[in-house]
């Protein structure tokens, strides 16, 4: 047999809404009025707590943190097509998902502020959202054993979703979990947060691919390549690939294109490897701008909603931040609860041992 | 003689190094443009070229695992592993291979590797960027770790990691980065790996501390000899495998006391195996039980906690005085 032709691949983009926020009418998704203003409130929430977050930190108020500001599309869009039923594995960088499923700010703050209480669901977040990732790579695999589970105990149309970022892609981690998921055949949805960098790394030096996208073929899983600030465009991919798994097609991989456009955490500068004006391009992608420009032409957003939103969400940052300031009385010795389930004698020592040297520090002065 | 700090003087090392051996290549996550998040590799890549300080992929078993390669291959390559909180990963390429080549081929391959792995506590960062897991890779025959404590043995070790036919895992203690400035000597030094370091001696108690807790060492040991003259001899153990009995345990015979400061948790810690290793060469020579100063069993705290967890300067005083009043 001569050699011959097995197999050959396409990867598809789609985009919805341009950047001056203009619409592809065959495209665009049959959303009501409220779910689209739902959907923009939460990317405005995003947004303003993100920069508020940024602020906080620069007066020393919280630690560390990693501004999601620029990708609001690409998480809340998804969060928004997700269900309640469907699990979250995300990374850290995913503050749209995560209030859009419910958590707070100030719980938020909490995390960033070193304290592990913001990892825990509190009433009203929900219960099927994993805690930040901070290990690159890592979670996708537990997105897939959380939907072979879901699967094996009488809930097959249940999703995990789990995110991830460019850099991301380049750990063995992230291709085990997607060769294990279409193995299985599981309702996995991984989105690749494509920002271009990972903390100095280009996207051009992390991956030979064209696409992120097209990783999915290897595995025998559909893979396709979205603009990530355009709203409509990562709902589209995301519901339809939450269809397919919850039909028992198996997972998708979404690459969402889009730009951190802040440093990679407060601890970076990023002007030691990208220029101004390659962000002042990406900021004129900004998904807030266009998304709004979306629901004014279609008369159901104005100047006057928009300034009700922000003074909204200006009270309601303050009375969060505040909620956050007043907490007091952290169990000094609650890494000692939660070791493991159950009491061992050799820890209780030890914590014996770290109550007595506290209280002994105290004296100290 | 420059004053540098241990950021600086690691710096330093790997540039001596490279500069004197084309064979020495940087690589790892942010290692060149950005000159590595904590600034160590700062400049290199634009003295060396990309060829030899090279950003890879975000892959840390990657890293080490081409590293080998390049260390079978006649390189010596200086990978770094962002924090130590993602050398985990690194760990199957490294035991499963780089520690064994030498054994396995009866010496005819070996791997001159140097894995850089930033640890410990005290920097008020994130989850996974506190831990001090010196134990988990101190356990694996066949690998070398070190961990300076100040910029001058920072330096000299960096040179001796280097120079080294082995693979050596050379971690740095995030917090002594930056905390303070050391004379080094303009001609390179070396240092032999292996060995602990007698940085005061005396007669009376053998204190043995390493990286970050060195500091708090001092400062405890200077608070003990003004409070009430005690003469303690204070050791750098600098190596944690393989460990120098002969310094550790020729100390203790002659103070016949010994306490231990370790950030790392208690449990299977390298304060266990000193105190094995005294069990077994110089037991009859202790006067006190030996005391261990160190960080609990528990998962490490986020920083809102965290000090609290460290040992601190209190917990190390109070401990040698425990071992010096028995
Ligand atoms: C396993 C692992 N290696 C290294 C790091 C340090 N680190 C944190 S974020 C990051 C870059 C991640 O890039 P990407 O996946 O694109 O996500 P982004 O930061 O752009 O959201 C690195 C190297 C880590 N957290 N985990
Ligand atoms: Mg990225």
């Amino acid at each position: 047999m001569p050699k011959k032709e097995l197999d050959t691949f396409r990867v598809s983009y789609l985009s919805i809404l341009d950047e001056d926020g203009n619409v592809d009418k065959d495209l665009e998704p049959k959303l009501k009025k409220p779910e689209l203003i739902e959907l923009y409130r939460q990317m405005v929430w995003a947004r303003r707590t993100d920069e508020r977050m940024l602020k906080l930190q620069r007066q020393g108020r919280i630690g560390t943190f990693g501004p999601s500001t620029g990708q609001e599309a690409a998480q809340c869009a998804v969060a928004f097509a997700m269900k309640k039923q469907d699990w979250f594995a995300g990374a850290f960088r995913e503050h749209g998902v995560r209030l859009l499923r419910g958590e707070t700010l100030t719980r938020q703050l909490l995390y960033y502020n070193g304290q592990e209480e913001g990892n825990v669901n509190e009433e009203g977040a929900n219960p099927r959202n994993l805690p930040i990732s901070v290990i690159v790579g890592a979670q996708p695999l537990h997105a897939v054993g959380l939907a072979y589970a879901m699967r094996l105990q009488g809930e097959p149309e249940t999703c995990a979703v789990t995110f991830m970022g460019d850099g991301a892609t380049s750990e063995g981690d992230f291709h085990e979990a997607m060769n294990f998921a279409a193995v299985w055949n599981l309702p996995v949805l991984f989105v690749v947060q494509n920002n271009q960098w990972a903390i100095s790394v280009p996207r051009s030096k992390q991956t030979k691919s064209a696409t992120i996208a097209q990783k999915a073929i290897a595995y025998g899983m559909p893979g396709i390549q979205v603009d990530g600030n355009d709203a409509l465009a990562v709902y589209v991919a995301a519901a339809e690939a939450l269809d397919r798994g919850r039909s028992g097609e198996g997972p998708t991989l979404i690459e969402a294109v889009t730009y951190r456009l802040m440093m990679h955490t407060t601890a970076d500068d990023q002007y030691k490897y990208r220029t101004k004006e390659e962000e002042d391009l990406w900021w004129r992608r900004d998904p807030l701008v266009r998304f709004r420009a979306y629901l004014e032409a279609k008369k159901i957003w104005s100047e006057k909603d928009q300034e009700a939103l922000e003074e909204e969400y200006r009270v309601e940052i303050e009375k969060q931040v505040k909620a956050f300031e007043g907490m007091s009385g952290w169990k000094p010795d609650a890494p000692f609860d939660h070791v493991f389930g159950t009491r061992h004698e050799r820890i209780e020592q030890q914590r014996r041992e770290f109550l007595a040297e506290i209280a002994k520090e105290a004296d100290r002065g | 003689m420059a004053k540098l700090n241990m950021v600086q003087a690691i710096n330093l090392a790997l540039d001596e190094m490279m500069a004197e051996d084309p064979s020495v290549v940087v690589l790892g996550e942010d290692v060149g443009v950005d000159g590595g998040v904590f600034r160590v590799t700062e400049g290199l890549i634009e003295k060396y070229g990309e060829a030899r300080v090279i950003d890879t992929p975000l892959a840390e078993s990657a890293i080490i695992g081409t590293a080998i390669g390049m260390a079978l291959a006649g390189l010596k390559p200086v990978g770094e592993m962002q924090f130590c909180g993602f050398s985990y990963i690194m760990i199957p390429q490294l035991e499963g291979h780089g520690s064994r080549y030498r054994s396995r081929t009866h010496g005819q391959f070996h791997v001159p590797l140097v894995m850089r792995v930033p640890y410990g506590g005290g920097v008020r960062a994130l989850e996974h960027h506190s831990e001090s897991r010196e134990a988990s890779l101190g356990h694996f025959p066949g690998v070398k770790v070190v961990i300076p404590s100040g910029p001058r043995n920072a330096r000299s070790l960096m040179r001796a990691a280097i120079l080294d036919p082995d693979p050596v895992v050379y971690m740095e203690p995030k917090r002594s980065y930056r905390a303070f400035k050391e004379e080094v000597p303009e001609a390179p030094e070396t240092v032999e790996i292996g060995k602990a370091q007698v940085i005061q001696e005396g007669t009376d108690v053998t204190v043995i501390a390493w990286g970050a807790m060195m500091h708090t060492t001092k400062k405890a040991v200077e608070e003990i000899r003004q409070a009430r003259g005690a003469s303690i001899e204070l050791i750098d153990l600098l190596t944690i495998s393989p460990m120098d009995t002969e310094t550790i345990c020729a100390s203790v015979r002659k103070t016949g006391r010994l306490a231990v400061v370790q950030e790392a948790p208690l449990s299977f810690g390298p304060a266990s195996e000193i105190i094995a290793t005294v069990n077994d060469h110089a037991l009859m020579h202790l006067e006190a039980p030996v005391k261990r100063v160190c960080g609990y069993d528990v998962v490490t705290p986020y920083f809102g906690r965290e000090n609290l967890y460290l040992p601190t300067l209190g917990r190390a005083r109070r401990g040698i005085e425990e071992v010096l009043d028995f």
